[in-house]
């Protein structure tokens, strides 16, 4: 199966997540240009991490108006799954595939640390592979990451199961200092109404290789993705 | 046309930049402060046909703001078009 991963000006954890695609037995990486405005053959797609555009205005507000992007949207609307992170995450906030927006974080600090993610909800395409209440540890280095959202959307987010991963301490526990970046109740990661959009500010493609110090909690966000592809095969 | 347009955090979003700044002005001696925002002024300079009104123009920036210069959804804007000449 085609993961295709979009390559913006500024874009510079493409050829992580390509490494982290090719990883799997059978899934295969693809670069996808942001010029242009088709997305091929391809059966899910990554917004990498990075600066798109020097992140010039807001994180994420110019390459949101790429050619590509309306590919993306269509191949969303379509129910195709499309994984943004970090500035993938905020690229899809800012084309309104994704609710809410990102601030800059709480600390003014540019945050590069190691952080614990909690599954909150494993019945999505992007969890599958995890249980509720499984803990995820996984790299997060960005400098805007504080997620907000108004009151209506946070209640929406929260009543349909959207919010996928929050910050926590190594016990599993919402604390001030588990949270890196000052995000809104927590969020690390949230998907779209229909579940098929999904944004986080951690790197799973930085951790895809038990042997390396990243260790290999990122993989279960591919591998969700990768069986959730396989079953939509088996079905078709 | 020349245009200015100021955008701000929205009433109610925090804004990490101004409670930074609104905590260091104490430490220099200016007492006193509150309700720091940090925003970004934004100046652009607008072809205007003849014929164009200051109602299209209005319009114009108003919807760039909307689309890209701003995002709503945390960010408030107000603009100025001198129409010049």
């Amino acid at each position: 199966m085609r993961f295709g991963i979009v390559v913006f000006p500024g874009s510079n954890t493409d050829a992580d997540c390509w490494q982290a695609v090719a990883t799997f037995p059978g899934a295969e990486p693809q670069f996808l240009w942001h010029k242009h405005d088709t997305v091929g053959d391809v059966d899910a797609i990554i917004l990498p991490g990075g600066f798109s555009y020097g992140d010039y205005l807001r994180c994420g507000a110019i390459a949101r108006f790429s050619p590509i992007m309306g590919a993306v949207a269509d191949f969303a609307a379509d129910g195709g799954l499309v994984l943004g992170i970090c500035n993938g995450f905020q690229t899809l906030l800012e084309a309104g595939l994704l609710p809410g927006a990102m601030l800059r974080n709480i600390g003014l600090k540019f945050v590069c640390r190691y952080v614990n993610l909690r599954v909150e909800n494993a019945d999505t395409p992007f969890t599958r592979s995890c249980h509720e209440g499984d803990l995820l540890r996984i790299v997060v280095k960005h400098n805007e990451g504080n997620y907000t959202a108004d009151p209506e959307t946070l209640a929406a987010l929260q009543a349909n199961g959207q919010v996928l991963l929050r910050y926590v301490d190594a016990a599993g526990r919402r604390t001030p200092t588990a949270n890196p970046n000052g995000a809104l109740d927590d969020i690390a990661g949230v998907c779209n109404a229909t579940h098929n959009v999904f944004g986080l500010m951690p790197h799973p493609e930085n951790s895809v290789e038990a042997a390396l110090a990243g260790g290999a909690d990122g993989r279960r966000i591919f591998q969700s993705m990768i069986n959730t592809l396989l079953l939509s095969r088996a079905q078709a | 046309m020349d245009v200015r347009v100021y955008v701000t955090p929205k009433k109610g979003i925090l804004d990490p930049q101004g409670v930074a700044v609104e905590r260091a002005l104490p430490a220099l001696g200016f007492e006193g402060v509150s309700e720091v925002r940090v925003g970004k002024f934004i100046e652009l300079r607008l072809a205007s046909p003849p014929g164009t009104t200051a109602e299209q123009a209005h319009r114009n920036v108003d919807e760039m703001c909307r689309k890209l210069l701003a995002n709503p959804i945390i960010e408030d804007f107000t603009f100025e078009i001198d129409a010049g000449e």
